[in-house]
């Protein structure tokens, strides 16, 4: 993955490797924050916004912090507390600079620390060797994948409500059950990179 | 009482089938019942310990800054349940990998700290992380059992079939660790409806 290009980046991140439905990050808000189309864009809005800044600033840390003082046992805790008070300072800049998107997003902000897809993706992008456009290549990436499969699930979840599900199914087995139908899907995308 | 802070955490509140907490770590690294294991014998170690500092220091905590506390308390640990596999288990350290990291904000961990170490003694809130991280290894291993058998025609490695087996390798795919939590979810639900007529 060392030389791979932007744009081959970017499509794996979207479809081949989707970070929720191929590498299992941010099941959380995946399952929790789907039952409606709107809240899950304002969801995946939300974190496309985070998870692009969280992986440059991470990255950044890692390079002038974490490397040169060889540390790199500390990126967990360094890397945890980057995205913590980056999710803190996104609060604060949106409440001030624009206070109907804070509204819109204001339950979900405080959620996204706990988004292992934030984590992971600034985990991944040092295990990957990355330089800082192909971070930024893979951070939109990932973001715009997780926001196009949860906008899907959303969708498939808005129907399900109103169908004869058998009664043990309903709620999250059959939840779980769509997500499984989505990831066969997303699997056909398999080889396209 | 105290039996009951154990228990509950196995059973009544169990953290996967019950709760829906730490979706991440149980549907990636369940590809095997070993992985399974593994992964919830690591949670349940960081679960103990944190919960037991995060109790001992609540009163020291500023209720407002209390999550950023937290999630270092619980940093810490992990960083150092992964060096301690990587030194003594290098292999199940290969095969969980990225999720040993993200431990950290596996939302159990910090759940349990918010909802009941932040309040309880440092005893009974080892105690709780005990129970829980228990249920939650169960929970992890049946999963991993569960996709295990078809997708590789083992358990813990050990196979079952002969040769002319073919495995479906849908069930150790993403695809399949959805199917088999939905499917074990409503196998619970009924269950629990014969359980009340």
């Amino acid at each position: 993955m060392e030389n791979a290009s932007i744009f081959v980046i970017v499509v794996s991140a979207i479809l081949v490797n989707n970070f929720v439905l191929s590498r299992f990050l941010g099941i959380c808000p995946f399952l929790g924050v789907s039952k409606k189309v709107d809240t899950a864009l304002g969801m995946g809005m939300a974190v496309t916004f985070v998870m692009t800044m969280a992986g440059i600033m991470t990255y950044i840390v890692n390079e002038l912090i974490l490397v040169r003082f060889h540390i790199e046992y500390l990126q967990t805790i360094a890397f945890i507390l980057v995205i913590a008070s980056l999710v803190q300072f996104v609060e604060i800049v949106l409440q001030k600079v624009s206070p109907a998107l804070y509204q819109a997003l204001g339950v979900f902000l405080p959620l996204i620390t706990t988004n292992c897809a934030v984590l992971g993706l600034a985990l991944l992008n040092i295990q990957f060797k990355f330089n800082l456009p192909q971070v930024i290549a893979h951070s939109v990436g990932a973001a715009l994948g997780f926001t196009l499969a949860i906008v899907l699930f959303a969708g498939i979840r808005e129907k399900t409500e109103l169908s004869d599900v058998p009664k043990p199914f309903k709620g999250f087995p059959i939840a779980l059950i769509s997500a499984s139908m989505m990831a066969m899907a997303f699997l056909g995308f398999t080889g396209l990179v | 009482m105290k039996m009951k802070t154990l228990t509950n955490g196995i059973f009544k509140d169990n953290p996967i089938f019950v709760q829906l907490l730490g979706m991440c770590p149980t549907l990636a690294v369940t590809t095997s019942a070993t992985n399974g294991f593994a992964m919830g014998a690591a949670t349940t170690v960081v679960l103990v310990l944190a919960n037991f500092v995060i109790s001992l220091i609540r009163k020291l905590i500023p209720n407002k800054i209390r999550i950023p506390i937290f999630i270092v308390v619980i940093a810490t640990f992990v960083t150092m349940v992964g060096l301690f596999l990587k030194a003594y288990f290098p292999e199940i350290d290969k095969s969980l990998g990225l999720f040993i990291p993200l431990i950290v904000v596996n939302c159990l961990i910090l759940a349990r700290a918010e909802a009941f170490a932040f309040k309880n003694g440092p005893v009974e809130s080892m105690l709780d992380g005990v129970g829980m991280g228990l249920g939650f290894t169960l929970a992890l291993t049946i999963l991993g059992i569960v996709r295990e058998i078809p997708g590789e025609g083992s358990v813990f490695g050990i196979k079952l079939f002969p040769e002319a087996f073919e495995p479906a390798v849908i069930m150790i795919l993403p695809a399949g660790a959805f199917l088999a939590l939905g499917l074990l979810l409503a196998g619970n639900n009924v269950l629990k409806a014969r359980k009340h007529k």
